[in-house]
């Protein structure tokens, strides 16, 4: 079984939530889903500054098979983008919840995050 | 589903399997990139089992495919050289292409693609009719490609001296009975090497021989960037029966002399030859980042086109296609990649052989 870190949030479509407690959340896609996509050669991120609905498209991950479409797991403002795995998108793939994280964003609804799955949600989810 | 001989090697080598074309095949045993590198670098093999490899015999055998083949394998004069052909429907689209080996006048050996197996056999069966010829499926037996730089070194360093003394010599394009066995300096990915095929039953043995050989199972997912990197086409994305080998890159590959050749499709192919034909087939090189994928719309001077195969090119580190673009396009596009229009350079389309980028 994949890497399903205790202390993260997740959602159905695989991103990965880490609540940085000031009202911020940092956004990646979790190691199931990296292994489902194999070697990562693209990402595209969302700007600074854009607004998102919870479950809006908000960024593309391409791998040397597939184009994958990455949500925004609860609604609110990308405050950063991480421009590392645009130059070296191979950091999602050996280090999904580190250096291989997307991008950071300002919640706008608190309540959300508690919609979110926590990891034994998640494994059930992804044993299904 | 079906299962090759390999498939228990293919686990033992732990591989990702998924469905082509009805086959439980190893799409990669671990990652695609390494693969796709150890081909381009050094020596991997495939198991290509999947594939239809067909034996033609009898006396109008030759006869039989100057009138099924738009190619012409009368070119054939040393016995062991191969051809690649399209088949055509009589509208001059392509129904599959193929590999030929000619052996003797009256003896072939014929592999077309996994994905086209009941439409191809059908095709010919209804053909070869009006032939004194006979075809026959050879489902006994397995094929492995080797394919990289030290690909041919590597197999050649397991055989037996007598095996070697008719197998070293082979040039490229040809291939050689060595017992039970056919081993033909062919491939599809742009290297050399060889692609073999042996009885089912030795299939353990020569996969494991191979592996003791330094030679690294290689999956489908890096066969399709390898081939696409060398610019081969792929039937199904590339060309099928809605498009002629002129608008598929294939118009090298159609043996118009001689003229009184009467092959299926020819008479098609004239008429849009005479008529011009309105698109033409390009490679492409994005300009900036991102991947480029099939069926992506192509914007050129004069009109819109269609990526037919795209992918990222691990040799190159950039992401490439092939296109079927207006005759009109010039050395310049933009291909829309989920809405936004992004700049590609259009090139002959052919990316990297032999380990490196042939483009300029």
């Amino acid at each position: 079984m994949s890497n399903v870190p205790s202390d993260l949030k997740y959602t159905k479509s695989h991103e990965w939530v880490r609540d940085n407690g000031d009202g911020t959340v940092t956004v990646g896609i979790t190691d199931h889903a990296q292994e489902l996509l194999g070697d990562l050669v693209h990402v595209d991120l969302p700007e600074v500054g854009t607004e998102f609905g919870a479950e809006d498209g908000c960024a593309v991950a391409e791998s040397v098979k597939a184009a994958s479409d990455i949500y925004a797991p609860v609604p609110g403002v990308i405050l950063e983008s991480n421009e590392a795995v645009q130059d070296s998108p191979e950091l999602i793939n050996s280090d999904p919840y580190g250096d291989g994280w997307l991008f950071v964003m300002r919640v706008d609804d608190e309540d959300a995050l508690g919609e979110l799955m926590d990891a034994d949600a998640y494994k059930a989810e992804c044993d299904e | 589903m079906q299962r090759t001989a390999l498939y228990a090697k293919h686990l033992e080598s732990g591989a990702k399997m998924v469905d082509f074309a009805g086959w439980e095949m190893p799409i990669h045993y671990g990652s695609q990139l390494q693969e796709h590198h150890q081909v381009r670098n050094d020596a991997g093999m495939f198991d290509v089992s999947h594939m239809v490899i067909l034996d033609l015999v009898g006396a109008q055998s030759k006869a039989f495919l100057q009138y099924l083949l738009a190619n012409n394998v009368d070119k054939l004069k040393d016995s062991g050289k191969a051809l690649y052909s399209c088949m055509l429907t009589p509208e001059g689209t392509v129904i599959d292409d193929l590999i030929v080996y000619f052996i003797t006048d009256t003896q072939w050996r014929i592999v077309v693609n996994a994905g086209t197996r009941d439409k191809d056999i059908a095709w010919m069966q209804k053909q070869i009719a009006n032939f004194d010829a006979t075809l026959t499926e050879r489902d006994d037996l397995s094929m492995i490609a080797a394919q990289g730089p030290n690909a041919r070194a590597k197999v050649l360093g397991i055989m037996p001296a007598d095996e070697v003394a008719i197998v070293e010599p082979l040039k490229t394009f040809y291939g050689a009975f060595v017992n039970d066995w056919f081993i033909a300096r062919t491939g599809y990915t742009g290297e050399d090497g060889f692609e073999m095929m042996f009885p089912n039953a030795q299939a353990h043995k020569v996969w494991d021989a191979l592996l003791a050989a330094g030679i690294k199972p290689i999956g489908l997912g890096a066969r399709d960037t390898l081939r696409l990197e060398a610019g081969m086409n792929l039937y199904g994305t590339d060309m099928d029966e809605t498009t002629s080998p002129l608008v598929s890159g294939l118009g090298w590959t159609i043996g118009w002399q001689p003229e009184d050749r009467n092959f299926i499709g020819r008479s098609a192919l004239e008429a849009q030859k005479a008529a011009g034909v309105p698109q033409k087939f390009v490679g492409l090189v994005l300009e900036g980042k991102g991947v480029l994928r099939s069926h992506m719309k192509v914007v050129c001077n004069g009109g819109d086109g269609e990526t037919t195969s795209g992918t990222f090119s691990p040799t190159l580190g950039v992401a490439i296609a092939l296109a079927r673009v207006p005759a009109s396009c010039t050395d310049t596009c933009e291909v829309d990649i989920r809405g936004k229009l992004h700049p590609a350079k259009v090139v002959k389309p052919v990316f990297a052989r032999n380990g490196k980028s042939v483009l300029n």
